[in-house]
């Protein structure tokens, strides 16, 4: 039976929206407590004192990401001008920069062997440099392109080892590379619109990823199949960074909307929410403390508000960058947490 | 957050939700029971009517958000920054002080989301009409723009002076009072906002509605967890590592970031001689994280080697190396690990159930990266069911348990002004150094890539 464009349609459309609402009804249906009130029991946190430690000065442009280094100690940053630097944070030396050829390098990561770097934005790649540490060799010489997209890349971290590299770009789309032979091995559709962050899930079988874009939604993805397994969408805008919780069992996001969300993945929703009347910009950026209790997050509003991730209320609130936070991370031991910010520094806090 | 303005069906996007946010606290603020009283102001010999005061404002946003007075201070900073409120003493100052100084609330005429992006014939009118009314007042970054905007729209000049002598013409026919509330509001709008690079627009693809449909039917059938159960989780998973978490509990003996002290680093590193208490309790957690702590992993094989079972674990790792090494070496790994520990009569044979190991080695005849992951997860959980819990409950870790360290709290310094000598640390880059002579040491049986031993 041949049937009219038109009518196909709107079918489709109300059959989309009858899913939906089905879906949420089921979602609704085992959800039996709220967050809070199992977290009643739980002891409050008491008063919260968190200073800058360390300013790490040197870019010459808005900071845009950063990256800790598995030795706890070294970051990565990127920024505006095409500048990537390596610091050693505790020292605040710079060990070594790169200048990309391109403006605006919204992403950089550390290989977990801590002996490269990768980078890229603008330039729709993603490149890797080996870090040599011959005050004579230019590091630009060694960089190997990885990865090629048809618009910018706005994330990139290296998967369990040195050898792969997952990616997000403003095409809609992520992908997962062979950083040896540069070739593509997986990607992943399903986002409408740009992809803003993602990260990989801390699980035992390790396969998994979650990311976040323009079009709401968050996605988690099977690396192996490239299928889309589980998406939320009850954000109202924008979703800047996705962050996963330390067990792997939920992540967070932070969006242009001014809130924070906190999604399980047995549950499979929403099961709070981190917001606040006084706080009307949106998050750039979330990361976890070791233990998941705090959730960190840098706003546009140039704070970084602290949240106890089981009471769902806002710990306190940091001061002290001139300009929006637009990357966060807790360092790999929890010690620390370095902010990057567009007033061209980075700063620790503990 | 994007540089794209068009959502996929071609509308336009909502740009800066934070406006809407704030123009509803704004018209809260201007509501006539609850919002902020407002007065006539004095500025120099005119009365200017319905202002506030900058502590007003102040005191308005702690009562109504329940805040402190730095984050209301701050939160009103916003306002002013983004023009919906003005100052009337200082124009040019966007700064929200909070004492008696002036402010009054912009006309929702000039607010950012109705009048977003500023033209630029706009805003030569306005230049045009400054520069008219009086010579010289101009500053300099506004003589600049005058400049280059009179050379980027020359074709439309007469029509740009033509509106601004019309414009003040109209404006001296209103009384004082009005004249310099429209000047005021004007000349904050300008403030804010003088006109940016417009931004391109891009196109994108639209998603089927079939995907979404197909999708959506798949996650009905989901199996899903009581939040109930879900949640508790959470609880439990803080309370077991709050004493891990530096930031929550503090660490021994001192966070090096507060004390510039790096004996925790030291004390944690991974050819430590004794390890922590914390540490070794930590393997206790989960199997993972006995295995993601290369000291854990090397005390485990131990074990395991007194268990005969050893191969379990470095078939394991052999198994990590595939997944997450180069693509190019795929066969010919895939290849040492059939003969090490999956053909009949391997040196080190692992037990695998007769259906895995058919399947396996139906799958080794085209080796690909994930080949091996039925034969690895079996071996996972054989290790986690059965060989994990009874090294917990050995002497070998009960033994190492004893041992560990528990660091004594770093004293405060006498002289607490001093600073300790900050020390840098051996890069791990060096090792690209070595592993260039040696190919292999990037993947050594114990690591998967991790931070190579300097």
């Amino acid at each position: 039976m041949a049937a009219q464009p038109s009518d196909t349609l709107a079918t489709l459309k109300t059959e989309s929206e009858t899913l939906k609402t089905k879906l949420e009804e089921e979602r609704a249906k085992l959800h039996d407590v709220e967050l809070h009130q199992v977290a009643e029991k739980t002891e409050a946190l008491g008063q919260f004192v968190m200073k800058t430690r360390r300013t790490l000065k040197g870019h010459g442009n808005k900071v845009l990401c950063l990256d800790w280094c598995k030795d706890k100690r070294r970051i990565v940053s990127s920024s505006q001008d095409g500048k990537v630097i390596v610091w050693d944070a505790f020292t605040t030396n710079k060990e070594h920069a790169v200048t990309m050829p391109c403006t605006w390098v919204m992403a950089c990561a550390y290989a977990p062997s801590g002996c490269a770097v990768a980078c890229g934005g603008l330039d729709n790649k993603c490149s890797v440099y080996p870090l040599s540490l011959d005050k004579n060799e230019n590091l630009a010489a060694k960089k190997k392109s990885v990865a090629m997209h048809t618009n910018y890349l706005s994330a990139c971290c290296f998967t369990n080892s040195d050898m792969q590299i997952l990616t997000s770009s403003g095409d809609g789309t992520c992908a997962l590379w062979d950083v040896e032979s540069g070739q593509m091995l997986q990607s992943f559709h399903g986002h409408a619109a740009d992809v803003l962050c993602l990260d990989l899930a801390p699980s035992e079988t390790g396969n998994t990823f979650v990311s976040g874009g323009c079009d709401k939604k968050s996605c988690v993805w099977d690396m192996r199949t490239g299928q889309c397994v589980q998406s939320f969408e009850t954000h109202e805008s924008d979703i800047n960074s996705v962050r996963y919780y330390p067990s792997g069992d939920a992540f967070a996001s932070g969006s242009d909307d001014a809130t924070c969300r906190l999604y399980d993945l047995r549950a499979d929703r929403e099961v709070a929410i981190y917001s606040k009347e006084s706080i009307i910009f949106g998050a750039s950026s979330v990361d976890f403390s070791l233990s998941g209790r705090l959730l960190f997050g840098g706003y546009n509003d140039y704070t970084i508000n602290v949240w106890d991730v089981l009471k769902g209320t806002r710990v306190s609130i940091l001061f002290g960058h001139e300009n929006r936070v637009s990357t966060l991370r807790v360092s790999p031991d929890g010690t620390a947490f370095c902010s990057g910010s567009w007033d061209h520094t980075l700063r620790i806090w503990a | 957050m994007t540089i794209n303005t068009l959502s996929q069906d071609g509308v336009q996007r909502q740009q800066m939700p934070c406006l809407t946010k704030m123009e509803r606290m704004i018209i809260s603020m201007q509501d006539p029971d609850m919002g902020i009283k407002l007065r006539n102001q004095r500025l120099l010999i005119t009365v200017i009517p319905h202002a506030m005061t900058g502590l007003d404002i102040v005191e308005w946003l702690i009562k109504k958000c329940s805040i402190s007075d730095e984050e209301a201070l701050h939160v009103g900073q916003l306002f002013v920054k983004y023009g919906y409120i003005y100052p009337l003493k200082e124009p040019r100052n966007l700064i929200l002080k909070a004492d008696d100084s002036s402010y009054r609330f912009q006309t929702p005429y000039y607010w950012m989301s109705t009048r977003w992006p500023a033209s630029e014939l706009d805003y030569a009118i306005y230049l045009a009409k400054k520069n008219i009314r009086k010579q010289g007042e101009l500053i300099e970054y506004e003589k600049e723009c005058y400049n280059a905007l009179h050379k980027r729209i020359n074709h439309t000049w007469d029509f740009v002076v033509m509106q601004a002598r019309e414009q003040l013409r109209a404006s001296k026919q209103r009384r004082k009072g009005d004249r310099i509330v429209l000047e005021c509001q004007e000349q904050a709008y300008w403030l804010v906002n003088r006109p940016p690079v417009s931004p391109e627009h891009y196109k994108l693809t639209t998603l089927t509605k079939n995907t979404i449909i197909e999708h959506n039917r798949i996650s009905l059938a989901r199996n899903r967890v009581k939040s109930s159960i879900c949640l508790e989780s959470y609880v439990k998973y803080c309370e077991q590592y709050q004493p891990h978490d530096p930031i929550m509990q503090g660490c021994l003996p001192s966070n090096p970031w507060i004390t510039d002290d790096i004996m925790f680093w030291n004390m944690n590193s991974e050819t430590v001689a004794l390890p922590t208490k914390l540490r070794v309790e930590r393997w206790s957690f989960s199997f993972m994280e006995l295995l993601n702590d290369q000291m854990g992993r090397k005390e485990f094989l131990t074990y395991l080697e007194k268990e005969f079972s050893a191969e379990n674990l470095c078939f394991w790792q052999a198994c990590e190396d595939v997944r997450h090494g180069e693509t190019a070496k795929i066969p010919e790994k895939v290849d040492e690990v059939y003969k090490q520990f999956l053909a009949p009569g391997a040196s080190r044979w692992v037990n695998i159930d007769s259906k895995t190991m058919e399947k396996t080695l139906e799958g080794l005849k085209r080796p690909h990266r994930f080949v091996l992951d039925d034969a690895q997860m079996h071996i996972y959980f054989l290790m986690k069911k059965d060989s994990y819990p009874r090294y917990l409950k050995s002497e070998l870790y009960k033994n190492l348990l004893a041992r560990a360290i528990v660091p004594q709290e770093t004293k405060k310094s006498v002289f607490p002004f001093m600073r300790r000598q900050r020390h840098s640390s051996p890069s791990p880059a060096l090792a690209t150094q070595t592993a260039e002579d040696d190919g292999k040491a990037k993947y050594s049986n114990s690591n998967s890539g991790t931070a190579s031993r300097l």
